[in-house]
């Protein structure tokens, strides 16, 4: 054996059944690892309908997506002139406002209507929204108070440990005045 | 385990077990073994913590009983245990204040480690698996906060899973949250594992406390000297000498415990936590257990998400390396005059990182004045936790390595036999 510098056949079975049992290992770990995932129902539950039609100017509903709060803002024509007037290059998360916007039915978009998840981006709270700007932190849209994240009207981050703006949740206008949250418009 | 044994079996029914299943040999072994003979009070925390993981497991095992793993019943069932089921109001709360007290115990059990340095040579495995029933003991400590979902442990879950989409979501962070979740957020699935999880966690902890008793049986323990046995008159068998001396620090431990338990039982938790729990709403302040307020201060002393997650996770990681990175050949800092003042700068910071943690990183230490629109401006709560962050790591590194080079130790007595004669004639 000392002598052969030719693998035998015994070497290759050792190789062929250590990689078939590494194989074998991997095929049984994943349905354990797998599991923990969401499972069937839970993804069927991917999507609501809202109607935004009672939703007051300078107001925002809550609505409950996915286990996580979705915020519909009905922004002021002045709270939509500031979303619009900031220098977008200051910005940690760098999107414009319309960025962050839809089109409605007619292919416009709808500034009025601000679509974001409630969920902060640095752990997870949900951010406080004040009509009387109390509570909403610097920049007239959200604070976290959790850990002190201040976001603009568009949800945008702009003090604070977040490292991201609010994530806007795939939507679309089925109507003027209702949306589907949790699917994008079919093109 | 080391050494020879010391068990002699007399009866024949003894003798007939012994050459089958040595049963008894290994824990006459395990009991009767030499003992460093000047021990003080800081060595009797293993004791009281074996004693805090059988209560957590027998009263854990029997809330397990009564509660319902559910979102819509987990807060109901702890009601209807402290309400209804016989004797309730006395082992739930036994189970949730004797947290507290095994984290008290266990942190003074490690910086009794770190003052007299138990960590290092020939220590180091003692230390390592210890670290790991620390990790395990976090670990479970938070999963059994969350099972009686009011807002506090519904919130704290969101936050901790949260940690982990800090992971650049290029690299799987989005992932990671929903596979812990089991959905998109905090919800039944997850409360639901935790309850597995937490119900696993003990027995891990049991096996390690095990690896953790034999790597001691090794060396056998360290000593308020540092000073290594040399002869059989440094040493006294541990049954009865310590046995005895653990079982009376046990008693008054347990007066404590009680103490909290019958007059105070929710003094270490959190009112929010008794309002049900609501993933639409966050409280105004949200605080972990006093046990991980350091961390948590350490996480909000950094303004970025990730770098604040690297610290706080760094900060528990930096403890496995502790036994390299105390150089210095003296063991005890008794005989360490800088290290020892260190060391106490480092418990002060601690605790001073737990004050952080309790706070809202904006309120203020102390005001030094006002701004125009007329709120107090001063040192905040986060200059303050960062401070601390960068002494607990100073410590560490290089404070512990550079004293291990620099110091110049006070002279030792020449073992543990001469250091308590000379206790014992005045002269210590």
């Amino acid at each position: 054996m000392a002598d052969t510098t030719e693998p035998t056949r015994r070497d290759f079975i050792h190789i062929a059944s250590g990689a078939a049992s590494v194989v074998g290992v991997g095929f049984f770990a994943w349905p354990l690892i797998d599991q923990m995932n969401p499972s069937a129902d839970t993804m069927a539950l991917a999507t609501i309908e809202l109607d935004i039609s009672n939703i007051e100017e300078g107001q925002q509903v809550v609505a409950k997506w996915q286990g996580k709060p979705v915020f519909i803002r009905y922004r002021t024509p002045a709270e939509i002139a500031a979303a619009d007037a900031v220098d977008v290059a200051s910005l940690r998360d760098k999107q414009t406002d319309d960025e962050r916007l839809i089109p409605g039915p007619d292919g416009k978009l709808k500034p009025q209507y601000l679509v974001a998840i409630g969920v902060c981006t640095h752990l997870g709270c949900v951010p406080l929204f004040d009509p009387n700007d109390e509570k909403g932190g610097e920049y007239r849209g959200w604070f976290c108070p959790c850990h002190g994240s201040h976001y603009d009207n568009s949800g945008r981050i702009r003090k604070g440990p977040a490292p991201k703006n609010l994530e806007i949740p795939p939507y679309w206008y089925i109507t003027d005045t209702v949306l589907e949250i949790g699917k994008e418009a079919v093109v | 385990m080391s050494g020879h044994s010391r068990y002699d079996p007399k009866t024949g029914i003894e003798k007939w077990l012994d050459a089958r299943l040595p049963i008894i040999r290994l824990g006459v072994d395990t009991l009767i073994f030499p003992s460093p003979r000047n021990l003080n009070y800081w060595w009797t925390f293993g004791a009281i913590l074996a004693v805090m993981l059988v209560s957590q497991l027998i009263t854990g095992i029997i809330l397990a009983m009564h509660y319902v793993p559910h979102p819509d019943h987990a807060f109901d069932a702890i009601q209807h245990i402290n309400r209804d089921v016989n004797y309730g109001w006395l082992l739930q709360p036994m189970h949730a204040v004797g947290a507290s007290m095994m984290f008290l115990a266990a942190y003074i059990h490690m910086f009794r480690g770190i003052y007299y340095g138990s960590a290092k040579n020939p220590r180091e495995m003692i230390w390592i698996v210890g670290m790991v029933i620390y990790l395990l003991m976090m670990a479970a400590g938070f999963m059994g906060y969350v099972l009686p979902w009011g807002q506090m442990s519904i919130w704290g879950a969101i936050v901790i899973t949260n940690l982990f989409s800090a992971i650049p979501p290029e690299a799987a962070g989005t992932s990671v949250t929903q596979w812990l979740w089991g959905g998109f957020s905090v919800d039944g699935p997850t409360l639901n594992r935790f309850f597995s999880l937490h119900y696993l966690l003990p027995f891990l902890i049991v096996a390690m406390v095990m690896l953790h008793v034999w790597a001691l049986h090794i060396p056998s323990n360290n000593n308020p000297t540092g000073i290594s046995i040399k002869t059989k008159a440094d040493t006294l068998d541990f049954h009865p000498y310590y046995t005895v001396k653990d079982a009376f620090a046990i008693v008054v431990f347990l007066m404590i415990f009680s103490w909290f338990l019958f007059f105070m039982p929710d003094s270490m938790g959190h009112p929010d936590n008794l309002i049900p729990a609501n993933p639409l709403s966050t409280p105004a302040h949200i605080v972990p257990e006093w046990y991980y307020l350091p961390f948590y201060a350490m996480l909000r002393a950094v303004p970025d998400k990730l770098l604040g997650v690297l610290t706080m996770f760094g900060a528990i990681a930096i403890l496995f390396v502790l036994p390299w990175l105390d150089t210095s050949k003296v063991r005890s800092m008794r005989y360490r005059p800088l290290a020892k003042l260190f060391f106490f700068i480092f418990v002060l910071a601690c605790l001073g990182l737990g004050w952080c943690g309790a706070k809202l990183p904006s309120d203020l230490v102390f005001a030094t004045g006002v701004d125009e629109a007329g709120n107090a401006v001063g040192f905040s709560f986060v200059w303050l936790s960062r401070i601390l962050t960068v002494y607990y790591f100073a410590f560490f590194f290089p404070i512990l390595p550079i004293l291990g080079w620099v110091e110049k130790p006070k002279p030792r007595p020449a073992s543990i036999e001469a250091s308590v004669l000379a206790h014992a004639k005045g002269d210590d």
